[in-house]
């Protein structure tokens, strides 16, 4: 739906973004993942045509991004804020007013969201009597009350409670599901890799990585299996043979759990086939790299030297 | 088109549906036509009954001075002491030397200054005695004397309008006062846009915005808003001064009224003992008519449409030069504080034009005038002078040569604004310099 190809943008002597391409494809959770600094707002910044590349260019569905393009897609900022003096109700409105929403259709949609999400007494309230959790959720309910194709979400969790969050999180899905394209963008990889279909993942003014998060999982998988079984942990291990490495093993009440790295050309297949005999298997599950864990391994093979000095958390 | 004008009605509405509006609304005239009542009660109320110790050596004056309600004159044929007159109950002494015919000059000591009124009652009595007294000495018939006595007036005529006086110093301090309410609108309201501005910034309000309107509408919705928002003050203020003067005139004739039928009893008594001493009367009365006429007179002179207009011009073109850079200023900056080393270049240019605007109430002529009324950071408030005299209607190529700078500026200082609006308002943590401003009028949009 969305392509971003070959963006350079510069702030002075400072590099913002050097070559930066992806594709957002429709109907998706896309996740901007990487740390601070690295370029993330800049690009949303592009993307929202606030500023310019210098040079490269951004497609929406295979034509260059007009204004009204921007004007109908959702976009919820890393730093957000409402008019303080505002009442909730009145501001609400605004907003979706100045997204193109008719009056009445603005008022309805937002009695509705008001109501699912209990917050139908804050209408006449001004935005400074809310506390912080309470304005960011009146912040996404604006942000996506025009029922936008493209929504853009940057750090969406960040001042929200765990509770909070979940709903948010729910909504995502929820608007995920009836076709909406997402852009999600946060530093904080965990907290989204269950949520994004797609990621790209930037460091320093480079995507480092992209894709399907499946693929990605595929590629960076560590072929490393955790086995719960009854059984000898030495004689599991000298059943493993060539197929696989038994990397560590700890033994609780007769249940041994053992990570078994899979050796070269080895299947799980082989591997259950030659340790069935010694072992009654409870359980096998596979050592998924977290998002943070494989960004850390692509910026390291990118950069050897840097090994990821540059990472946050 | 549709969203400006949503971000026009919201910034006109949040700003006119604050108390502090209305309060302001109905505090301006009240203040002003309030003010105004109680100089003219205050300046009517002397201080109580002044009493004035007349020290007369060479007997000139004893028992010859006329009184008033308010003004009651003691003589003393010697000097008192210091502490003698402290300790008296006058409270001003009048010292008349001998050689008073010689050299004109008499002294007044006093407890408490007492106000011009008195000083020039004083004065003019003195006066009337003295000169008898000088008849007297010179053997001059009163009679001859009042012949002779020529009290000045001069009547100036433009030839460019025949056979009507011309008033071009009262036209000239209307003419300031046209120009003072434009520089005050400019900085009262500029300096709300930059709040605004400021505000929404560090709300973090504009990051949200800008991805449904263009920075530019943004600044232009605010800078459009808040001139609603002083128009519409200005308009009430105008309806309740005209409201509130009505009554409160009423109430200051009735009052000056019930204070004149006192004055006159006395004054008929004065005016008869004046007429025979003295060559030229001028009552107040006469002086109160001479005044309505010149209003009129002026009224009649004035193209008051044209000036009307041209008010409204340089009135609008002024505060959108200006807003446009306080919206400027208010976008580079992260708090009040920061504001100080961009508000400067903004505030002297305005400075000056109230200084030159003053002087251009003398000497409407003048190159400084000149110039200044052609510069457009000045012109809005320094032309005014020259319109109101119709110096300006007089060099019409000056004017349309004033007005068309003034618009080219405003275009331009509001396409510059647009420019550093557009960056800075999403800059933050930085402390700005002229030198990144600079930069950012030519990063790519």
């Amino acid at each position: 739906m969305l392509s971003v190809e070959n963006v350079v943008k510069r702030f002075g002597d400072h590099v913002a973004l050097d070559g930066v391409s992806m594709d957002v494809p429709k109907g998706k959770i896309f996740g901007l993942l990487g740390p601070n600094g690295a370029g993330k707002t800049t690009l949303i910044r592009i993307i929202t045509r606030i500023t310019g590349p210098d040079s490269g260019r951004v497609l929406l569905n295979g034509r260059p991004m007009t204004d009204a393009d921007v004007a109908a897609m959702g976009y919820l900022p890393e730093e957000r804020g409402l008019y303080k003096k505002m009442k909730v109700g009145e501001q609400a409105l605004y907003l979706a007013q100045l997204k193109g929403m008719d009056k009445q259709e603005a008022t309805k949609r937002l009695k509705e969201w008001f109501e699912r999400w209990e917050m139908g007494n804050w209408w006449n309230k001004k935005v400074e009597e809310l506390s912080k959790g309470m304005a960011q959720k009146v912040q996404f309910v604006t942000t996506v009350l025009h029922q936008p194709e493209f929504l853009i979400l940057d750090e969406p969790f960040s001042g929200f409670d765990p509770i909070n969050a979940e709903l948010i999180r729910t909504e995502i899905l929820r608007l995920a599901a009836t076709g909406t394209t997402i852009m999600l963008s946060t530093h904080n990889m965990g907290s989204v890799e269950e949520l994004c279909d797609h990621i790209a993942l930037i460091d320093r003014n480079h995507v480092v990585l992209s894709g399907s998060v499946k693929q990605i999982r595929q590629q960076y998988s560590t072929n490393t299996y955790r086995v719960e079984f009854k059984g000898q942990a030495v004689a599991f291990a000298n059943a493993l043979a060539y197929h696989g490495e038994l990397l560590d093993h700890q033994e609780e009440e007769g249940i041994c759990t053992a990570r078994v790295k899979l050796l070269h050309g080895a299947t799980l297949n082989n591997v259950l086939a030659a340790t069935l005999p010694v072992a009654q298997m409870i359980g096998l599950r596979e050592e998924v790299p977290g998002m943070h864990e494989i960004f850390i391994r692509a910026v390291s093979e990118k950069n050897p030297d840097l090994v990821a000095a540059g990472t946050t958390e | 088109m549709g969203k400006i004008k949503l971000i026009i009605w919201r910034e006109f509405i949040t700003r006119a549906r604050k108390p502090s509006f209305l309060i302001m609304t109905i505090l301006g005239p009240l203040l002003l036509v309030g003010g105004m009542v109680l100089v003219t009660f205050l300046g009517m109320q002397e201080g109580g009954i002044q009493n004035i110790v007349v020290v007369d050596k060479a007997h000139l004056l004893t028992n010859k001075l006329q009184e008033s309600n308010d003004i009651k004159f003691f003589y003393e044929p010697d000097e008192l002491s210091d502490s003698a007159f402290k300790a008296s109950p006058y409270s001003a002494m009048v010292e008349v030397n001998p050689l008073v015919l010689e050299n004109n000059t008499i002294q007044i000591f006093y407890k408490d200054l007492p106000s011009m009124t008195v000083q020039n009652y004083i004065s003019r009595e003195i006066e009337k005695v003295l000169e008898t007294e000088k008849l007297r000495v010179n053997n001059v018939d009163p009679a001859t004397y009042r012949r002779i006595k020529t009290a000045l007036k001069i009547q100036l005529f433009d030839i460019e309008k025949q056979g009507k006086q011309s008033y071009d110093q009262i036209k000239a301090f209307l003419g300031f006062g046209f120009g003072y309410l434009i520089f005050f609108f400019i900085f009262m309201y500029g300096a709300q846009v930059m709040r605004g501005v400021m505000e929404e910034k560090q709300n973090r309000v504009v990051e949200v915005l800008i991805s449904s309107v263009k920075p530019f509408q943004l600044m232009m919705g605010k800078i459009v808003g808040v001139a609603m928002v002083g128009l519409t003050q200005f308009l009430l203020w105008v309806v309740l001064t005209l409201v509130l003067g009505t009554v409160g005139m009423g109430f200051a004739k009735s009052a000056i009224s019930g204070a004149a039928m006192q004055q006159t009893t006395q004054m008929t008594t004065q005016l008869q003992a004046q007429m025979d001493d003295q060559g030229t009367v001028q009552s107040d009365a006469g002086e109160a008519a001479e005044m309505l006429g010149v209003a009129k007179a002026i009224w009649d002179d004035l193209p008051v449409t044209a000036i009307l207009l041209l008010f409204v011009f340089y009135f609008l073109g002024g505060y959108l030069l200006y807003s446009s850079l306080f919206a400027a200023t208010g976008a580079a900056v992260d708090s009040e504080t920061d504001t100080q080393q961009f508000m400067l270049p903004i505030t002297i240019p305005m400075i000056i034009a109230i200084v030159i605007a003053q002087t251009a109430v003398y000497n409407p002529d003048g190159p400084a005038v000149f110039w200044f009324s052609i510069i457009p950071f000045t012109s809005p408030v320094v032309m005014m002078v020259r319109i109101a005299t119709g110096n300006a209607f007089a060099h019409p190529a000056e004017l349309a040569l004033s007005m068309a700078l003034l618009i080219a500026t405003f275009l331009f200082t509001t396409w510059l604004a647009g420019r550093i609006y557009r960056t800075g308002i999403l800059m933050y943590g930085k402390k700005v310099t002229w030198k990144e401003l600079g930069k950012w009028l030519f990063y790519k949009g």
